[in-house]
């Protein structure tokens, strides 16, 4: 007797993998409900390892996911939350027909809701995989407190998006875990370590709402993301309240925020007042004195003393950059965005203040004799206090991220900033461009050596001049000198002549030194190794190829922003020059 | 509707009558106009507004002008027509109608400053000109409230008139103009006629004559009011406007209240107050019903009670309340940090990657180095359609404050696209290869390391005038031997690089080898179809002449040559004048010969003819002058052929394969498989356990016959076909030459430990040939003491690398 025969596709990659329509089958959904769940449950398609065996033998790209997925969801309560929704959309619609608006009103009253919080646990089954993907959602977040109201976009979510966000700013600052900052183009970026987690999140600048066409952006689908991502970051922000002894929701010791009442009714109001919220700290549950900082013990271990040599140097640094700021008073000017400055600021330690007539929640005055720093971003000022620096906003940044005070000469009102440099750079990766200001920055003799540069060339400049002013006096001492000079010359080389005629004769040269040539050397070494290339295995050989010429790829990008630098700094130190010179 | 207006008018009435005081005007005429107020309410009950009032009396002060001025109109009727230049005050008044500026008022008040009693005096001219004229003039002034001295002074003047002449006219106060009785209609209706329309008695109103533009002209010039005349579209009447008119204009330009004498900011007078007047405006007393609680009422408020106490109905706080309670609620959702409670997880999980963190480039105050300058800029648009080959997503932009920076026009755009991608886009764990290119290189001893070797161009030996197609030394190395195509065949000194000796032949050399036995002083030329055993009478006396004697005893033998051998070739004494040239011995084959070969011994030696078929291998004994086929049947086209150094192994090349054979036992004893399209050379280790073949398809195979049939390793130092393959006796190395015109020099060091495979390191790249015809170096041969070099090549010229 013959075993039956396999069908195919029933064990291994066939089996594993259920395309997205077989899933809506299996699910009874509909496209849309089926979106929204796999949003809020965080179930993504895999890439199967061999496409064409997990399609079953169909060629063509497909959405897969993994069938244990699909049962994963087959078992879930929210499904039957979705069916609910279609039906009282369903009874909604009907009613709104025959205008029954006794029973409209009802259905909208009790309408279905859907509670995430066990889906929160489940996604995340512990606080810190929660944090790991905190990055969307915050960004998300910041993005969406800053809306307008929107079709589509329920009326609450943006206002709850502004809460959360804010609540989650204190925390950062009553955890001094704010540790980078970034202004690029997109807007401000932030790090921030919460339990050994790097979080980065992005707050857009000024006035990122647009309206978006609909097939560019659909807002369905992120007000479905930010639905989800309300909740999760409510509990984080419950549980980083908790572990700050603070009290949760939010109670602001010193000041007592105005009626809520009125911040619904104008946003400018509420923005000003959820600037005015940073600058106060919040009351604790208990006062409990700070927790002293773990010093790193001394182990005597014998793996990589270095290591932890750095880390305890990293530590320091970090312990320094949390009160970076502590007993500096700044102010600012009406011109300088608050929000970002006011975090930073209070972040390490400082005290901050603005025009108590243009927005709430200012604590001095700017006529006060103590502020240490006035923040502006205007070329000048009428009226000016001696008694404090008058900086751009962008030292505030860079300080940050040289986790030290910076000279703030180069930063003063109205000067031509420095380049604003990414702390994101990973230090570790080679063949990458370094800017020389970013090298400056772990070494300053290299940026003194410029300026010394400068100077010389400056003072050549000088010389040219002076010369230039005593003219024809000069030029002729100097021609006689030259005559001078080359007389000498003639003589030295006639008795330089007479002495050479005589040498070979009598004398035994000395022998040489054998010195080797670096570059020869060098040479050689490559024409070696570029024999031994050829060695290769020929299974390496097509990665060796591509990652020999990636290599050479990033090195001529690097050698083309060097060259750029190069002929940007030669224009403008001729410029300089002209300049003076028109002077 | 009557009854209730008319306390209100009362007020109203109270109030002209205030304005009045605020104008100075006399009490008397107050009084009599409030009389007339009175009678106007009582005759018309429709007109309740105040503006209708104010009209009314327009209507009455224009009258009254009228009449003052009709008494004048006899002195001078004809006044309007006579004009004065006016240019400037035209300009200014257009000026004055657009920009409002006001020194230019001041210049125009000016004026008509000047001008005052003039304009008075015209005023009433025109208005005593024509009825119909001061008609429309009122018309256009409906908005207007009269009340500026100057009429004030004619009302007091004419007062008496006023009272008789009241209703001449229009007795309504809100009449329209009905001079011309067409109704609103468009005026362009009567463009065709000579006539606008028709007056109240259903007469034409005739089209007044327009003049021709040189008229126009001419009256711009010279009449001093034209800038201040305006045509009427009831009439087709030029009129002028007063300076109460342009004032009111002007007013009206500027936004204010048209009235000169309207204070904006008067007292406040509330009509409606919410105090409570003393004595009621009402006489009778309130009904009773306003004091008792309505039951209707009552009803109503007990079903609410009721629907709140049951719930049915919620208060505003408990609906906040409920809305607070249908927001998330958030509490400890986890114990501990990272903990995890038993809970059910997605099969696999990939946790999505996180976003790359932004470089130099995305600040907003970047290196200048990072801007993209035209070319860059030209390279990003012209990637419009093909995005995703950016290097960046987006243009580095620089900002040089903080204030500038505007929103990035794609945030939500991006923000949206990372929602797509975690959702949709399929993840998969790839491994990413975090490895040093370096470390796919073998690693090998330096060079340095592994010396001596030839790294230096000694010697080139120059003479040939073709390609030198094969090299030769004997045994001492102290000569060199070269076959080239311009038939010779040359002898060198090696150390000094002179030609001893230059043979000349009938054809192209192809193959030179010099005997291996050192007592004999022989060497072996293939050249066309012939071999040459050359005596080429170098190096030391005693052996070239003992070579000679040896060579001329003629062995005898009685084996008979079979048929085949015989066909295949002829041993032949050489001519006299072959001879002479050293020729001892000359075997005639019947295909061309490529190749020759000796033993070890230096007594057999082997000859390769391709086109031979399966007699295309020979093996020739030079003690017995016999030949013999040691193949019966042709295993292709055969390219090479070699004796083992030791043992009695004959290596046959084919195109593909390489055969060895025993001679002794006439079997075959293995077939090396190369892998390879087509061999060219081969050459094998003094050792005899090693073979080196050189292709033409670029590669050179090393084979350890104690291994296995396919190569150990296979080297691509060369880029193109591979020519010439030689070992050096007694040093390490072996070198190979090609026709990219390099001769690459490798440390091949073969170990007497079994265990032990050999160690190969290319050592030195050597290129110092020409290339001529595509062909790079034909030769390769290495000195048999030292470790120097000798490679041949199409340039003609030999050269000797040393150490």
């Amino acid at each position: 007797m013959v075993a039956k025969r396999k069908k195919k596709y029933t064990v291994g990659e066939g089996a594993q993998f259920m395309t997205r329509k077989a899933a809506l089958k299996k699910l009874q959904l509909s496209l849309n409900d089926f979106r929204r769940l796999c949003i809020l449950k965080g179930i993504y398609p895999r890439e199967p390892r061999n496409r064409k065996r997990a399609q079953k033998g169909h060629t063509g790209i497909k959405t897969l996911y993994y069938v244990k997925d699909i049962q994963f969801l087959l078992h879930e309560p929210i499904i039957w939350k979705l069916r609910d929704y279609k039906i009282f959309n369903r009874k909604v619609g009907r009613a709104k027909a025959l205008k029954d608006f006794e029973n409209l009103r009802r259905y909208l009253n009790n309408h279905p809701t859907l509670k995430l919080d066990n889906i929160v646990k489940e996604r995340y089954p512990t606080f810190v995989d929660a944090l790991r993907d905190l990055d969307d959602c915050l960004t998300l977040c910041f993005l969406f407190s800053t809306f307008p109201s929107l079709p589509h976009i329920p009326r609450d979510q943006s206002a709850l998006c502004r809460r959360l966000t804010m609540e989650f700013l204190h925390a950062v600052i009553e955890a001094k875990a704010l540790r980078k900052v970034f202004i690029s183009i997109k807007g401000y970026y932030y790090q921030a370590e919460i339990k050994g987690e790097m979080v980065t999140w992005i707050v857009p600048h000024h006035f990122s709402f647009e309206p978006q066409q609909k097939s560019e952006v659909d807002f369905k689908i992120m007000s479905t993301f930010v639905e989800f991502y309300i909740v999760m970051l409510g509990f984080i922000n419950f549980r980083l309240y908790h572990g700050l002894n603070l009290y949760y929701p939010p109670k602001f010791s010193s000041v007592s925020i105005s009626e809520t009442e009125k911040s619904l009714v104008d946003e400018e109001i509420f923005v000003s007042e959820r600037v005015c919220a940073l600058n106060f700290p919040l009351s604790k549950t208990s006062e409990v004195a700070e927790e002293e900082e773990i010093e790193i013990d001394n182990f005597n271990s014998e793996e990589n003393p270095e290591k932890i040599e750095e880390a305890k140097r990293e530590a320091e640094k970090i312990k320094k950059l949390k009160t970076l700021f502590k007993g500096l008073k700044f102010y600012l000017n009406r011109e300088v965005p608050r929000e970002p400055l006011v975090f930073i600021i209070r972040c390490f330690g400082g005290e901050v203040s603005w025009d108590k007539t243009l927005f709430v929640g200012a604590t001095f005055d700017e006529n006060d004799e103590s502020i240490t720093h006035h923040i502006v971003d205007r070329p000048s000022m009428p009226k000016q206090y001696i008694s404090r620096y008058y900086i751009q906003p962008q030292w505030v940044f860079d300080c940050v991220n040289a986790r030290d005070l910076l000279p703030v000469s180069k930063y003063f009102m109205g000067e031509v900033l420095p380049p604003h440099l990414s702390p994101f750079i990973d230090k570790e990766r080679d063949q990458q461009y370094i800017p020389p200001e970013e090298r400056a920055l772990y070494d300053p003799s290299i940026l003194e050596q410029q300026y010394n540069k400068d100077a010389e060339m400056e003072e050549e400049g000088k010389e040219d001049d002076s010369e230039d002013d005593n003219g024809e006096e000069e030029d002729e001492d100097v021609e006689e000198d030259k005559q001078d000079s080359t007389m000498e010359e003639v003589e030295a080389e006639v008795i330089e002549d007479n002495t050479n005629k005589k040498k070979p004769k009598l004398s035994v040269t000395t022998g040489e030194v054998y010195k080797e040539v670096p570059w020869k050397k060098d040479q050689q070494d490559r024409q070696a190794f570029k024999l031994r290339e050829k060695l290769v295995k020929n299974k390496h050989k097509k990665l060796y190829k591509s990652m020999m010429e990636g290599r050479k790829e990033r090195a001529k990008e690097i050698w083309l922003l060097r060259k750029k630098r190069r002929l940007h700094d030669e224009k403008q130190a001729e410029e300089k020059k002209t300049k003076k010179k028109q002077k | 509707m009557g009854k209730l207006e008319k306390p209100q008018k009362r007020k109203l009435d109270k109030t002209t009558v205030k304005e009045r005081d605020l104008n100075n005007i006399e009490d008397t005429e107050d009084s009599e106009e409030e009389d007339f107020f009175k009678d106007q309410i009582k005759e018309d009950d429709s007109s309740d507004s105040e503006a209708d009032i104010d009209e009314s009396e327009i209507d009455e002060s224009d009258n009254e002008n009228y009449e003052s001025s009709e008494e004048e109109s006899e002195e001078n009727p004809d006044d309007v027509s006579s004009a004065e230049g006016s240019e400037n005050e035209e300009d200014d008044e257009q000026d004055e109608l657009s920009d409002n500026k006001e020194d230019e008022t001041s210049e125009e008040e000016a004026q008509i400053g000047d001008k005052h009693e003039g304009t008075k005096q015209d005023k009433n001219k025109y208005k005593s000109k024509d009825k119909a004229q001061v008609e429309k003039h009122k018309a256009k002034t409906e908005v207007k409230v009269q009340t500026s001295e100057a009429i004030s002074d004619k009302i007091e003047g004419s007062k008496s008139l006023v009272t008789t002449n009241e209703y001449e006219d229009h007795d309504t106060s809100d009449e329209e103009d009905i001079r011309n009785t067409t109704g609103n209609i468009p005026k362009n209706w009567y463009d065709e006629y000579k006539h606008l329309g028709y007056d109240w008695d259903g007469n034409k109103i005739i089209k007044p004559e327009t003049g021709d533009h040189l008229d126009e002209f001419l009256k711009r010039m010279e009449d001093p009011d034209f800038w201040r005349t305006v045509k009427d579209p009831q009439t087709g009447q030029n009129v002028i406007l007063s300076d109460e008119d342009i004032n009111l204009i002007k007013r009206i330009k500027a936004q204010k209240i048209p009235d000169v004498s309207f204070d904006e900011y008067a007292p406040w007078i509330e009509w409606f107050t919410s105090e409570v007047e003393k004595m009621p405006i009402r006489s009778f007393p309130e009904h009773k019903r306003s004091f008792l609680p309505s039951r209707t009422e009552a009803k109503k408020v007990s079903k609410l009670v009721h629907a709140l106490k049951m719930g049915w109905i919620k208060t505003r706080e408990e609906r906040e309340k409920l809305r607070a309670k249908k927001e998330p609620q958030f509490y400890m959702l986890w114990s501990t940090d990272d903990q995890a409670e038993d809970m059910r997880r997605i099969h696999k999980h990939i946790s999505a990657p996180k976003r790359l963190l932004p470089g130099h480039a995305e600040s907003y105050n970047p290196p200048p180095e990072y801007i993209f300058d035209a070319k860059e800029m030209k390279d990003w648009n012209k990637q419009k359609n093909t995005p995703w080959k950016r290097k960046l997503h987006f243009v580095p932009q620089k900002y040089e404050s903080l204030r500038r920076v505007p929103a990035y026009p794609r945030y939500i755009k991006e923000r949206f696209l990372r929602c797509l991608d975690l959702y949709l886009c399929p993840r998969a764990i790839k491994m990413k290869l975090s490895i040093e290119p370096e470390s796919l290189v073998p690693k090998l001893p330096s060079p340095r390391d592994l010396q001596p070797f030839p790294n230096t161009l000694a010697i080139e030996y120059k003479g040939h005038t073709d390609m030198v197609r094969s090299i030769s030394t004997d045994k001492t190395g102290q000569y060199l031997l070269s076959g080239s195509d311009d038939c010779t065949v040359k002898i060198w000194e090696v150390n000094t690089g002179r030609c001893l000796k230059t043979i000349q032949t009938d054809s192209v050399v192809r193959c030179v080898e010099w005997c291996p036995n050192a007592a004999l002083s022989l060497i072996l030329v293939a050249t066309g179809n012939d071999v040459l055993i050359i005596n080429p009478g170098v190096g030391d006396f005693l052996v070239t002449g003992k070579t000679d004697d040896v060579l001329k005893e003629v062995p005898q033998s009685d084996v008979v040559v079979s048929e085949r051998v015989k066909t295949t070739v002829q041993w032949c004494e050489p001519e006299e004048k072959l001879y002479e040239r050293g020729v001892r011995m000359h075997l005639k084959h019947f295909k061309m010969v490529t190749q020759v070969t000796w033993h070890g011994k230096g007594d057999y030696f082997g000859c390769v003819m391709p086109d031979g078929q399966s007699r295309s291998v020979l093996i020739s004994q030079i003690s017995k002058r016999k030949s013999q086929l040691p193949f019966a049947k042709s295993k292709g086209l055969v390219q090479s052929i070699l004796f083992h150094p030791t043992k009695p192994f004959l290596f046959v090349a084919t195109q593909r394969h390489v055969r060895i054979y025993d001679l002794i036992k006439q079997a075959q004893v293995k077939k090396l498989l190369t892998n390879s399209k087509w061999i060219s050379t081969m050459a094998i280790h003094p050792g005899g356990d090693n073979l080196l073949v050189g292709t033409y398809d670029r590669k050179m195979l090393w084979f350890d016959l104690d291994l296995s049939t396919k190569p150990y390793q296979t080297l691509r130092l060369h880029g193109t076909a591979v020519r010439g393959v030689a070992f050096h006796k007694r040093y390490p190395l072996f070198a190979s030459g090609s026709d990219d015109r390099n001769l690459i020099i490798s440390h091949g060091m073969v170990y007497n430990d079994l265990l032990q495979n050999p160690l190969i390191v290319p050592l030195k790249r050597l290129q110092d040939h020409q290339a001529f015809n595509d062909f790079g170096i034909f030769g390769v041969h290495f000195h048999p003491l030292q470790p120097w070099v000798f490679s041949s090549g199409a340039d003609s010229t030999i050269k000797l690398y040393s150490n």
